[in-house]
């Protein structure tokens, strides 16, 4: 059949390799260039002043913040992340296929308009504004509504990543237990944890990052108050205008390697799990 | 018959397992806190200005100039990431290459990269004197940094990984029969793949393109640094919504938002439907 010339099912040898290196080109300009710029731009000047820009106090103090508004971002998303998928994936109820598309909604919101949302809830003008002026309570340029907006970005990271696999993993084994006598807690430490420990992970570690990283929503909620309710990613593009280059690409190539390392951990926990974890979408 | 002996020994079968109260709870309190009333408030602040002030406020022309920027560079950056995202998807599953898993794993960056600092490389790279600012300026004497063309190649950032990660999982389960039955009809390589393999494709490109054009619409933080940011010109929906907030006027911040969600929406849902033909047309 395929003596007389190629075969209609494979690609010759010039074409596999003709699109290989059209692939490989075009990942280099799109995305390794802009990954080395922001490298080269931090150390244009020698590693002094990108360190000293990174150890300096305005930036620590966004680093400790950033770190806090994970620290609380994160495992709310987890737990709520975690809940859903159970009640999704082990049992049966109207209106299921509306619950999945409400916890994915977020994803598909312009992160300004994340922000916005709480502003509209808790702003001076808001909703819950003057009750919350009556109080003394800030929730708006402060930290928040700097959490609030950060869940709302990173709300569907592990639900997205959990419901699927556990959809797929079905209800057999907890069922067994149940019926041996084990309770809901029990079941769930000892069954569907483990089962998914891999991709919850993953999970976790997705969400960690946007959560560390996200700029548009945190920008509209933040007030940019230096040392106060500055990010790391805010006090990025505020070294930027104020034309400290070197400072701002010193900032921005320590958020990048928390986006590599994400990347690299996430690429080993597939390795473990035998399977791929979708990083959005 | 066995089903209905179970539901009678068993009690219905949602009972079989614990903790439907406590994890449905926990899941809509924690969605109706976070995601529902929000976005409650946003349906409902636009309309405190009343239907002509609100559609005033709209069509206002730097407003509309923003909408018709950020709908077009997202479309533009969708309609690239279709080709470049099939190829993508198309070498990684199907060829042995040195590189291939940096290639597969680089894909995701742009989900992984905070966005801004995919802004802040993106307008160095692209700048008058950056490494394909400087080239393209001097061999062809475009510029791209702070001009829409800018918009455009940060949404391409964004938007591609979408499709590539979309077609992917089909190319890897598609398989080899189809290609196999059109070879040994006497179909060339070319006809194999273009009435075979693609066709199985379409469905799930136009998912990725759905997803990387929702998400380029709103994009912020990869779009203010290379934009520049010039009135009627480079000015993105977003970056007009953060500065009605700041001009407190959050009525017509939360109307702009409110018309980006909603033709997006119905975008997405033309999509969907589109979709939805095409899948039948193919059972």
């Amino acid at each position: 059949m395929s003596s007389l010339g190629q075969r209609a099912d494979e690609d010759s040898v010039l074409v596999r390799w003709g699109l290989v290196a059209a692939s490989l080109a075009l990942a280099v300009v799109i995305f390794l260039l802009p990954l080395a710029a922001v490298f080269t731009e931090a150390l244009r000047r020698g590693v002094a002043p990108a360190l000293s820009a990174i150890l300096e106090e305005d930036a620590q103090a966004a680093m400790g913040l950033t770190l806090l508004v994970a620290a609380i971002a994160v495992p709310v998303n987890t737990v709520g992340g975690l809940a859903a998928a159970w009640a999704i994936a082990k049992f049966d109820f109207a209106g299921k296929r509306l619950l999945i598309t409400l916890i994915e909604l977020p994803f598909s919101v312009s992160p300004v308009i994340s922000g916005l949302v709480y502003v509209l809830l808790f702003g001076a003008q808001g909703y819950f504004g003057p009750w919350l002026r009556a109080h003394d309570i800030q929730i708006i340029f402060a930290l928040p509504g700097l959490v609030l907006a950060t869940i709302f970005v990173t709300f569907p990271f592990v639900a997205r990543t959990l419901v699927p696999l556990m959809q797929e993993q079905g209800r057999g084994e907890e069922e067994a237990a149940a019926t041996l006598g084990a309770g809901g807690w029990q079941i769930f430490r000892r069954i569907t944890l483990p089962n998914v420990r891999w991709a919850l992970i993953s999970g976790v570690l997705l969400c960690n990052a946007r959560a560390m990283g996200e700029f548009g929503a945190v920008s509209v909620v933040s007030g940019h108050i230096r040392g106060q309710t500055n990010t790391l990613p805010l006090h990025v593009e505020i070294l930027y205008n104020e034309y400290m280059f070197v400072g701002a690409f010193a900032v921005a190539s320590l958020l990048a390697l928390l986006g590599l390392v994400t990347l690299a951990a996430k690429a080993l926990l597939e390795a473990f799990a035998g399977r791929r974890v979708r990083a959005a979408a | 018959m066995t089903a209905t002996v179970a539901r009678l020994v068993f009690g219905r079968r949602r009972h079989a397992l614990p903790g439907l109260g406590l994890s449905l709870g926990v899941t809509l309190f924690w969605l109706g806190i976070i995601v529902l009333i929000p976005l409650a408030a946003l349906a409902i602040k636009p309309w405190e200005l009343g239907v002509q002030r609100l559609g005033l406020a709209l069509i206002e022309p730097h407003v509309l100039a923003a909408l018709r920027l950020s709908f077009g560079a997202a479309l533009a950056a969708a309609l690239f990431s279709v080709p470049v995202g099939l190829l993508l998807a198309w070498t990684i599953t199907r060829y042995r290459f040195p590189g291939r898993r940096v290639l597969d794993a680089i894909i995701d960056l742009p989900f992984a990269l905070p966005t801004a600092v995919a802004g802040l490389s993106l307008t160095a790279l692209f700048a008058n004197n950056g490494w394909l600012g400087a080239p393209l300026a001097e061999w062809f004497g475009w510029q791209v940094a702070f001009r829409p063309a800018g918009v455009v190649v940060a949404l391409i950032f964004v938007a591609l990984p979408f499709v590539v990660r979309s077609v992917e999982p089909v190319l890897r389960d598609l398989r080899p029969d189809a290609e196999e039955a059109a070879a040994t009809l006497g179909a060339t390589r070319a006809q194999t793949v273009w009435r075979v393999v693609l066709p199985v494709l379409w469905p799930a490109t136009i998912t990725g393109f759905g997803l990387g054009f929702a998400r380029a619409v709103g994009e912020y933080g990869s779009v203010i640094f290379i934009a520049g940011n010039m009135p009627m010109v480079s000015e993105i929906a977003p970056l007009i919504i953060v500065v009605k907030l700041e001009q407190f006027d959050y009525a017509a911040a939360a109307g702009i938002g409110l018309a980006m969600l909603v033709l997006s929406f119905l975008i997405l849902f033309a999509l969907n439907l589109w979709q939805r033909a095409l899948r039948k047309g193919q059972a």
